[in-house]
């Protein structure tokens, strides 16, 4: 199968500063894959110009398409939230689904109708009386009711309480979701989003540092729990990161046999957030 | 999935949605300003009638009915087009207050037409849709170039009906029948159709000042007035100052063809040439027929044939076509 997204040498700079480095990413359809970086890191730029809506250097094709040249094409088939509230505030909702019935073809009325029933929102109120929950509701309806190939959604449920955030994923995985599509997305609540994810990707200072599927992240990573004694033992293996917890140490490792480190103590499977921590050490120091 | 279960979706349809979207945003200025403004002013003639009528009585002396109605009577041929010229010169200078209107509405839309959405980042839905710069661009320039002038001529036409009725219930409560005086139907419509005809002339000339406002609206990262304003008015300036060691006369063609167009020629019919109006001013012409003249189709015709008028739409298109052009890169205004 052809990639949905893939990228060569992708570069971009703002002045002095390098927000994308050389950047090499495949992502294969009917995928879920999140972007996970600090800030700043280059998520947004990365994102940015997947959707033809930033300049860069090298290649990239998304569903093979160019996005520099090819937005508008493009964008019959790929859909974002970018990020909570950008809705603009005079609009009605009413007006909203009118809108985007009359100009995306692959846009289903009645299915966003049925999704809009199960919230509280009304045809006829404006973007502006409405919660930030509501907005971001309303903005995943209209996207759901989308038939595209990939969706991209940058940080959608930031600063969501817990009922919308969990909500909002609900909804995706049981209501849009299947092996025809591909979420790419990002998102600091890496915690909430982890069991859904089929592959991760790590963004630090531009460039991509880990790649890799949920699964192998299994295989590869291991989190061992080593009382004082061992930990010299422990250190001798190169962990990738090293926390203290109740006179034990937690060691985090990479591609290390797991029957060795099961001698040095208990064995864990790591957290995506610990991985993330680990990978991410000294990226503000 | 199949191609069946698409929605027909034409480029003419899309555009149209577009210009529809900018009137949901902007209905409060492009339909209800000149619609207030023309019930405001129909609001104030009927109460200068009453006031009027009041003083009338107060004072004793009635307005004598059949005595106007004898003078109507009398009326020649060449009277009755005088006074339908005069009628005319009032009906059309009568919207005056919603033409200043739409000037300013339209202004400021397109000052704010590519940078508001970029301020609020609204705009990253509206690029989350697949909708072309181009087409978005040329939809905010039809709405403000169009639709918006379309819907002042609505608020004139409402305002001119209203005076009318206004006029003819007043001499009727007088006992003159004024409806063969002022309801000619051939005038009212030719004058609605010269109102129609001058909305296409009156986009053309105002390319230039649509086209630097959505530059200026397109490149601004923040206060799109201050570059849009202060640009050529200091560059006018500095032209000026440049002058006083010059004997050639600059600084006047600049402010007059350069910044003046830049700026105000959203002007409804502000590409009438002032110095006709003047010589016909000094020849005492009737001022019906100085109108009738001066937005005559002979004298729109002759605006297509001047330089000043092609130079100022072959600028306006350059200047919109370099939004189009910003438009695509610049998402955010702080980015």
């Amino acid at each position: 199968m052809t990639a949905v997204v893939q990228a060569k040498g992708l570069s971009k700079r703002y002045g002095n500063t390098v927000a994308l480095d050389n950047v090499n990413l495949e992502i294969q359809p009917g995928r879920i894959v999140g972007l996970v970086g600090p800030n700043g890191a280059g998520k947004t730029t990365a994102l940015k110009a997947i959707l033809g809506l930033a300049e860069f250097d090298g290649q990239l094709s998304v569903l093979g398409l160019d996005p520099r040249t090819h937005r508008t094409e493009l964008m019959q088939q790929v859909c974002f939230i970018a990020d909570v509230a950008v809705l603009p505030r005079w609009l009605r909702v009413g007006d909203a689904v009118d809108f985007v019935g009359g100009v995306h073809p692959r846009f289903s009325r009645e299915k966003c109708e049925k999704l809009l029933a199960r919230t509280k929102i009304k045809p006829t109120q404006r973007v502006r009386e409405l919660s930030k929950g509501m907005i971001v509701q309303l903005h995943l309806a209209l996207v759901m009711a989308i038939d595209a190939k990939l969706l991209i959604l940058d940080e959608p449920t930031l600063g969501l309480d817990i009922l919308y955030r969990k909500e909002f994923y609900n909804n995706l995985l049981g209501d849009y979701f299947d092996e025809q599509k591909t979420i790419l997305v990002t998102t600091h609540q890496i915690e909430e989003i982890e069991h859904i994810l089929t592959d991760l990707l790590f963004i630090k200072e531009g460039r991509i540092v880990l790649d890799a599927t949920m699964d192998d992240v299994g295989e590869r990573f291991a989190e061992v729990m080593v009382n004082p004694d061992k930990a010299d033992a422990a250190r001798a293996l190169k962990p990738l990161y090293e926390r203290q917890v109740f006179g034990k140490s937690i060691f985090l490792f990479d591609g290390i046999d797991k029957a060795r480190l099961a001698e040095l103590g208990e064995l864990h499977k790591p957290s995506v957030a610990d991985l993330f921590v680990a990978t991410m050490k000294g990226t503000y120091a | 999935m199949n191609a069946s279960t698409m929605n027909p979706i034409t480029a003419t349809s899309k555009f149209l949605w577009q210009v529809k979207r900018e009137y949901w945003e902007h209905r409060g200025g492009f339909l209800w300003t000149p619609l207030i403004i023309a019930l405001v002013m129909l609001a104030f003639m009927a109460m200068g009638l009453i006031t009027a009528e009041f003083t009338a009585h107060q004072n004793g002396f009635t307005l004598n009915g059949i005595h106007l109605d004898q003078l109507t009577s009398h009326i020649d041929a060449d009277a009755m087009a005088k006074f339908q010229g005069a009628l005319d010169v009032g009906l059309i200078t009568m919207g005056m207050p919603i033409r200043i209107a739409l000037f300013v509405v339209v202004f400021f839309y397109a000052l704010g037409a590519l940078y508001n959405d970029r301020a609020d980042r609204s705009v990253l839905f509206w690029k989350s849709l697949p909708l072309s710069d181009t087409q978005t661009v040329l939809a905010k320039v039809t709405a403000g170039l169009v639709l918006a002038p379309a819907l002042a001529v609505l608020g004139m036409i409402v305002l001119q009906l209203g005076f009318l009725i206004l006029m003819t219930l007043y001499a009727a409560i007088h006992g003159i029948n004024a409806l063969p005086y002022l309801w000619s139907p051939t005038h009212l419509v030719a004058m609605w159709v010269k109102l129609a005809v001058l909305i296409p002339v009156n986009a053309l000339w105002a390319l230039p000042t649509m086209g630097w406002l959505l530059l200026c609206s397109s490149y601004a990262r923040s206060k799109p007035f201050l570059w849009a304003v202060m640009l050529p008015i200091v560059a006018g300036v500095i032209v000026s100052w440049a002058q006083i060691t010059n004997s050639f006369s600059f600084s006047g063609w600049f402010w007059r063809h350069i910044v003046g167009r830049i700026l105000l020629s959203l002007i409804p019919e502000s590409w009438i040439n002032l110095d006709s109006l003047r010589a016909l001013e000094h020849a005492n012409a009737d001022p019906g027929i100085a109108l009738g003249n001066l937005l005559s189709f002979g004298a729109i015709a002759d605006q297509f044939a001047s330089p000043n008028f092609l130079i100022g739409v072959a600028a306006g298109v350059a200047m919109i076509a370099a939004a189009i052009w910003l438009r695509r890169s610049r998402v955010e205004a702080y980015a």
